[in-house]
C-alpha cells in the first residue's frame, strides 16, 4: 500500500513539472544563417575568425568556392577528419553551398601573424618558394596560384594568410603523403609531392609569419592565369 | 501512379484488407498498369527499404556496392545490385530476387551473410518484391566487381550461417493481424520488413543475431557505440505518450515538437524516410505507438551519492553557460529545431551513452524536403573535460521531472574514441 502511496505521491509532484514545462510556448530560434552555424563556432570561432586551437582554419573570407567544395569532401568522405565527416555527413549538398557562401561572406580582421621560430636561412627559403618557386625541382611558386598577395581567388582558389602554422604544415603534410586530396587534375597534390619536410617547415614558417594585407578578399575569377589546370578552379 | 491516385486506392486497400484479412498490404494496392508505374512503385519500395544506404559507396555509382560494412567478425563489403549482367544482377529473374528476399539464398544457392536483413525482408510480399526488382532492373547498369568480403577465421565459412539461421531465422510473409486497422497493419508490415528497424532496435547478442522474444527491446549498435532504443518501452523511444503526428514528425522530417533524429538514425531519415507519403510514416506511427506498454523500470546509477551532487552542481554551471541559450534555462528548448530536454526520453534511457555523445561530437539532425536547413548542435568534446561532461549529462538527466541515472566521467571518456564513421 505505502509503494502505491508513493507513486501517487510521486506522480503529484512530477506531473505539474511536466505541464509547466509543455505549457511554456517556447520561443523559436533565429532564422538566420548565423544561428544554423552555431555547431561551427566551438572550432573555428562565432565569426568563422579561428580559434585558439591551433590545428582548426580560420573560414572567413575563404572563396565560397573553395569552402564548398571541402564541406562537400567531407560530407562524401574525401577529405577525411572524423568529428566534420560525422556532423556533415546528412546535410544537403545546397545548403552546405549556402553555409559555404555565409562564411566566404565574413570579413572579422586577421589574427596578429605568428612569430616564426626557426633561423633567418628557413624563412630566406620559405619566401623564396613561396614568391619564386623552384623552376629546379618542379615547384611553381605559391603566388602563381594563391595570388600576388596570398588572398586567393574565386571562386575555388584559398587565401593563405590568417592560418596558424600547424594548420599550414599539418594541410602540406596530408597533401604530401595523400591523405587530403581534391578533384582531379589534384594540382596541390602534385605541387606539394615535389616538397621536402624542410620546405614544408620554410613555407609554414614564412607564410604564417605574414602581415594581414590591406585588402583580405578574394580577388575575381580570371585576374590571373593559372600556370596548370586545377580540378577545382574550373578555367 | 501520381500523387492524386493514392487517397482512393489507399481506400480501396483499406476496404480490400477489412473484408480479406490477408490481402495485398501494398498501400498503392491495384496492380500497377503500366511498367513505368511498376518502376515507380518499386523506386518507392526500395527507398522504404533503404537499399541504397548500403549499397552505394560514398562518391561510388548508384547501387554498386562497395561499401565496406565493418562488423565485429571483420568487414564485409556490400553487393553491385544494378543491372549489369556480369558483376551485377542483370542476369537475375524476379522469381531469383524473390527467393533472394524471401529466404536470404541467391540463385545459386548460396547464403547471405545477414548484414542483408533477409530476416525482415522476408515479410516482403511477392508483389512488393517484383516493384523493387523491376525498378533495380531499370537503373543504370554499372560494371564492377564485388570485393571479396575481409572476415577473421573462424567466421569466413559460410556454413556458419546455417547455424545463424537455425537460431535466428524465421522465413514468412508477413501476415496481418485481422484485429488491427489497415493502417496498422501496413505501419507493421513496413516497420518490420523493409524497414528493417528490428535491426538496430532489437538486442543483438553474441552470435550477431536479433532475438524475436526481445523484438524491438533497443540494445547497443555493434561497432557504432550508439544506443538503439527500445521502441516497446516508453521510458526509451516508446513513443506511447506522443502524439502520431510528432511520430510521423520525427520520421519524415527528422524533427519533432518532442525530438529529432540523430546518430545512425539520421541516415534512416535521411536516405529512406523522408521520401515515405505522410500516409506511410502515418502508419508506421500508429503501429510503433501501439507497441509502447512496457511499464517504466526505475534507473539505477553506480555513481556514488556524493559524487553525483557534487557533479551536479558543477552540472548546472556547465549548462547554463553552454546549454541553456538553445534548450532553455528549464530544458524547454525550442522545439523543433532545439529538441526540449525536460521530459526528453533519450535523455533519460537507462544507457547513457546518446547524451553522452550528443555533448561530446554534437551534430545535425539529417537535411530533409519538411526541414531542408536544419539547426545543429556544437561539438564539446574540445571544449569539456570528462568531469565536465558527466555533470552536465547527469545534470539533465535528473532535472526538471527526468528521472535518468548520474553517469561517471569514465563513461564520458570512454566514449570520446567512439567511432564517428
Amino acid at each position: 500500500m505505502h509503494h502505491i502511496r508513493d507513486v501517487a505521491v510521486l506522480a503529484a509532484i512530477l506531473v505539474p513539472v511536466f505541464t509547466a514545462a509543455r505549457a511554456q510556448s517556447p520561443e523559436a530560434p533565429p532564422d538566420t544563417m548565423a544561428e544554423r552555424v552555431l555547431a561551427c563556432a566551438p572550432c573555428h570561432g562565432a565569426q568563422g575568425e579561428g580559434t585558439r586551437d591551433p590545428y582548426f582554419p580560420r573560414l572567413a573570407g575563404k572563396p565560397a568556392g573553395y569552402l564548398a567544395n571541402q564541406v562537400i569532401a567531407f560530407r562524401n568522405g574525401r577529405r577525411h577528419y572524423p568529428p566534420m565527416n560525422y556532423l556533415l555527413e546528412f546535410l544537403p549538398p545546397d545548403y552546405l553551398k549556402e553555409m559555404a557562401e555565409y562564411f566566404a561572406s565574413l570579413n572579422p580582421p586577421l589574427p596578429p601573424p605568428a612569430t616564426p621560430a626557426v633561423g633567418e636561412d628557413v624563412l630566406n627559403l620559405g619566401k623564396t618558394l613561396v614568391t619564386q618557386g623552384d623552376a629546379a625541382r618542379n615547384i611553381p611558386a605559391c603566388v602563381s596560384c594563391h595570388g600576388p598577395s596570398l588572398t586567393g581567388m574565386e571562386p575555388g582558389i584559398p587565401g593563405l594568410l590568417g592560418l596558424r602554422p600547424n594548420y599550414i604544415s599539418a594541410q602540406l603534410g596530408a597533401w604530401r603523403y595523400g591523405t587530403r586530396t581534391a578533384l582531379a587534375p589534384d594540382c596541390m597534390q602534385i605541387v606539394a609531392g615535389h616538397l621536402t619536410e624542410a620546405d614544408v617547415t620554410a613555407i609554414t614558417a614564412w607564410l604564417s609569419s605574414r602581415p594581414a594585407p590591406e585588402n583580405r578578399r578574394s580577388v575575381p575569377k580570371g585576374t590571373y592565369a593559372l600556370p596548370f589546370a586545377c580540378g577545382s578552379q574550373p578555367q | 501512379m501520381t500523387r492524386k491516385l493514392i487517397p482512393s486506392l489507399r481506400a480501396a486497400a483499406a476496404l480490400a484488407l477489412a473484408l480479406l484479412p490477408g490481402a495485398a498490404l501494398a498501400q498503392n494496392g491495384a496492380a500497377p498498369k503500366s511498367n513505368g508505374d511498376l518502376i515507380a512503385k518499386g523506386e518507392y519500395l526500395a527507398r522504404a527499404g533503404d537499399c541504397i544506404a548500403c549499397h552505394t559507396a560514398p562518391e561510388g555509382r548508384t547501387f554498386a556496392g562497395g561499401r565496406h560494412m565493418p562488423t565485429p567478425f571483420g568487414t564485409l563489403f556490400t553487393s553491385n545490385i544494378t543491372p549489369d549482367p556480369e558483376t551485377g544482377i542483370g542476369k537475375w529473374t524476379a522469381d531469383q530476387f524473390y527467393g533472394m528476399m524471401h529466404t536470404g539464398r541467391s540463385p545459386d544457392g548460396g547464403l547471405l551473410y545477414p548484414a542483408m536483413p533477409f530476416g525482415s525482408y522476408t515479410k516482403v510480399t511477392r508483389a512488393d518484391s517484383d516493384a523493387i526488382y523491376a525498378f533495380l532492373m531499370s537503373v543504370p547498369p554499372v560494371r564492377q566487381p564485388n570485393r571479396p568480403h575481409d572476415l577473421k577465421f573462424p567466421y569466413n565459412n559460410r556454413q556458419l550461417i546455417l547455424g545463424w539461421r537455425t537460431l535466428f531465422f524465421r522465413e514468412g510473409e508477413f501476415k496481418p493481424d485481422p484485429n488491427q486497422s489497415a493502417e496498422w497493419n501496413r505501419g507493421a508490415y513496413l516497420v518490420e520488413g523493409l524497414g528493417h528497424c528490428g535491426m538496430c532496435h532489437t538486442p543483438i547478442n553474441a552470435l550477431g543475431g536479433n532475438s524475436e522474444s526481445q523484438a524491438f527491446q533497443g540494445g547497443l549498435i555493434p561497432m557504432q557505440n550508439w544506443y538503439a532504443p527500445s521502441l516497446t518501452s516508453n521510458r526509451e523511444a516508446g513513443v506511447g505518450d506522443w502524439t502520431i503526428e510528432e511520430i510521423s514528425d520525427l520520421l519524415r522530417t527528422g524533427v519533432s515538437r518532442r525530438g529529432a533524429v540523430y546518430g545512425p538514425m539520421a541516415e534512416v531519415t535521411y536516405n529512406s524516410l523522408q521520401y515515405l507519403t505522410p500516409e506511410d510514416t502515418r502508419a508506421m506511427a500508429v503501429y510503433l505507438k501501439s507497441l509502447g506498454q512496457e511499464p517504466p523500470s526505475p534507473a539505477t546509477s553506480t555513481v556514488p551519492r556524493a559524487e553525483s551532487s557534487l557533479l551536479l552542481s558543477l552540472g548546472k554551471t556547465v549548462y547554463d553557460q553552454h546549454c541553456a541559450a538553445c534548450h532553455g534555462a528549464q530544458g524547454q528548448g525550442k522545439p523543433p529545431h532545439y529538441p526540449p530536454l525536460a521530459g526528453n526520453q533519450s535523455i533519460q534511457m537507462s544507457s547513457a551513452v546518446n547524451p553522452i555523445r550528443m555533448v561530446l561530437n554534437g551534430g545535425y539532425p539529417p537535411g530533409t524536403a519538411g526541414n531542408p536547413r536544419p539547426y545543429g548542435m556544437p561539438p564539446f568534446a574540445q571544449t569539456l573535460s570528462d568531469n565536465e561532461v558527466a555533470a552536465v549529462v547527469t545534470y539533465i538527466r535528473t532535472s526538471w521531472g527526468n528521472r535518468g541515472a548520474a553517469v561517471a566521467a569514465a563513461e564520458a571518456n570512454q566514449l570520446r574514441s567512439a567511432p564517428l564513421d
